[in-house]
């Protein structure tokens, strides 16, 4: 045995990766539960890939062919309702646990320096898992896949001179038709997984070479010789790690987190679990009731409403009576926290620290993305309008007080090290 | 080996010539798979005009057809309904059809041909859902207008000829399509006249 591992190491490094990114890996000791949605992402991740191409195995990407096949799957073949369910559950489960993992790292402050880079990975991912999201679901070919499409495709009509034509060139047909379906299977099942794949390994290289952020948001790594040996951990870290600094205050990644993210995954599949197999279509949330029906061009569903992890923009879009600048505000929530390591210029990244203003501030702008997620799966009723305005308001708001109180914020001391 | 001096310039100008040539390239290489995304040409023929036949429409009807792939409406409007499209003009976004949205012939108060038949493309002009038509219950979003079409999925509100109201997220009035009256009841849409 050692000697094969000795065969490999010589020619890959194979035992020196493992040590880097594992073993001898250092993360901060004091990792709250927020933490383990990073790991949770990466299951459902292997979830979606493993049930996804099993479906592919089916499904027919066709405009004649898909609907029926999608039934097919889930009356005809052994165990295709679970394999569909799987998916469809797994596509809202990536997104309760991607939401969840921005919000921690807005709350601990894991944006700010130096992990901006981290952050925009984390974004593209972010922004590619939508595109994948909203691909994917026109592929069951029902009232709603057809006109969700539709009103998504059109957001890009909205841009001046070219949107007619770009709207168009989408589609490649005057209307949503197979022609759209076949090139949507082909980015949902090839390019964007492999797209979503890269990301997430530069998004990991990109932790590894900076580090966790803990929340306490304070520092791991010390200058080098300022801290005494019994002081430091009894672990040994990769010389990559300690070569430069002292680092205090951690642990290895295995197999102390990768234990308790185990836990975390079991916990997880608890909910992921009773999803599947009592509720499905989560009450219309996760599969809505329209989708049930084949796609009928001529004929719009009574209420349209995306998959509820497009609704808060959706509500943003909605709130604005004007359509070029409903669509600039939608793309405009989703950049705004693209930029947030620039916008939020203080130097205290963990909420424990900052001001009370501050906590204020995360807590309505948590408060108005939920609340704007609820009204965009609403019809477009007067009240429900202008409670959608007002959340808007307050979602935006979030970023432009934060860019000005942020520079000189009253902010508490915050320690030298994790307090043991 | 020769050990011949470098000739800096030279290597820079091979560099960047060498460098042009590939991005042309490059260019040349990604006009198919963009313009592969085109409309196909059997989606292009499927774009051909449609016969709609009228004569059977009853006062108040709306006969549904289909051209190229979306909704095509004909609505026979009575003539309360033609005079509710007097004096709504301070309430729309356009009442004098000044957008392109309709082809020269339908650009008058009725937007039709014939002010008793309104033809239009039945996408609101918002996000493209298809809007319903309320007969007579539209008073129940614009009041004292009894007649119009309502888009359930953002509340875009349109008079019975397809002209916007304010102050919903619609920009622009319902499209009218290119059509003609091949006879009395006959209309052809997706043409604005005999072609030869």
């Amino acid at each position: 045995m050692k000697n094969l591992i000795a065969w490999f190491d010589e020619r890959i490094p194979m035992t020196k990766t493992w040590n880097i990114h594992l073993a001898q890996y250092p993360a901060p000791k004091n990792f709250n539960f927020w933490y383990v949605f990073g790991a949770l992402a990466m299951l459902v991740l292997v979830n979606q890939i493993l049930t996804g191409i099993w479906l592919t195995m089916n499904y027919v990407p066709s405009a004649e062919g898909a609907f029926a096949s999608v039934e097919y799957i889930m009356r005809d073949v052994d165990y295709g309702w679970l394999l569909r369910y799987m998916h469809s559950t797994g596509a809202s489960a990536f997104f309760v646990v991607v939401y969840l993992h921005m919000f921690r790292g807005m709350m601990y402050g894991s944006y700010q320096k130096p992990r901006e880079l981290l952050w925009v990975f984390g974004m593209l991912i972010f922004l590619v898992l939508m595109a994948e999201a909203f691909m994917g679901y026109l592929l069951p070919w029902g009232q709603m896949s057809y006109w969700g499409a539709q009103v998504i495709i059109s957001l890009f009509g909205a841009i001046p001179i070219i949107g007619d034509d770009l709207t168009l060139w989408i589609r490649g047909d005057y209307v949503i038709s197979g022609a759209t379906l076949n090139r949507f299977f082909a980015l949902h099942v090839i390019a964007l997984p492999l797209v979503l794949v890269i990301l997430v390994f530069l998004h990991i290289i990109a932790l590894h070479e900076v580090g966790s952020n803990n929340p306490e948001g304070v520092p791991i790594k010390k200058k080098k010789g300022s801290v005494s040996e019994e002081e430091k951990p009894n672990f040994k870290f990769h010389e990559r790690f300690t070569k430069k600094y002292d680092i205090v205050d951690s642990i290895p990644f295995y197999p102390y987190y990768v234990v308790k993210d185990l836990v975390g995954v079991g916990i997880f599949l608890f909910f992921f679990c009773y999803v599947i197999f009592f509720a499905p279509a989560m009450g219309g949330l996760f599969l809505e009731p329209p989708n049930f029906e084949p796609a009928n061009p001529l004929k719009t569903p009574e209420h349209i409403a995306p998959v509820w992890y497009f609704t808060p923009f959706y509500a943003i879009l909605r709130a604005v009576p004007d359509k070029l600048l409903g669509v600039i505000l939608m793309f405009g929530a989703i950049v705004a926290l693209f930029l947030l390591p620039w916008l939020d210029r203080g130097k205290v990244r963990s909420i424990r620290y900052r001001s009370g203003f501050h906590k204020l501030n995360l807590t309505i702008f948590a408060v108005s993305f939920v609340a704007l997620g609820y009204l965009g799966l609403k019809p477009a009723t007067e009240v429900y309008t202008l409670f959608s305005r007002i959340f808007t308001f307050l979602y935006f708001a979030f970023f432009v007080l934060l860019f000005f109180y942020s520079k000189n914020e009253n902010t508490k001391p915050v320690p030298e090290r994790i307090t043991k | 080996m020769s050990n011949a001096p470098v000739d800096k310039g030279r290597r820079r100008f091979l560099t960047v010539a060498t460098s042009v040539v590939g991005a042309a390239g490059a260019v040349g290489v990604a006009v198919p798979f963009i313009a592969s995304w085109n409309p196909s040409a059997r989606a292009k023929n499927a774009g051909a005009p449609v016969e709609v036949n009228i004569g059977k429409a009853e006062p108040g009807q709306m006969i549904r057809v289909e051209w190229r792939g979306q909704p095509v409406w004909v609505v026979r409007r009575t003539p309360e309904m033609l005079a509710g499209l007097d004096g709504l003009a301070d309430l729309l976004r356009d009442p004098n059809s000044e957008e392109p949205q309709q082809p020269e012939y339908a650009q008058n108060q009725y937007r039709s041909r014939r002010k008793e038949y309104f033809v239009a493309v039945g996408i609101c002009t918002h996000l493209g859902c298809s809007p319903q038509y309320l007969e007579d219950t539209f008073a129940e979003q614009v009041e004292g207008v009894n007649a119009g079409f309502f888009c359930p999925c953002h509340g875009s509100k349109f008079d019975i000829a397809g002209r916007v109201f304010e102050g919903v997220p619609a920009p622009y009035n319902l499209v009218v399509p290119p059509h003609y009256y091949i006879d009395d009841n006959t209309i052809l849409v997706g043409q604005d006249g005999e072609q030869a």
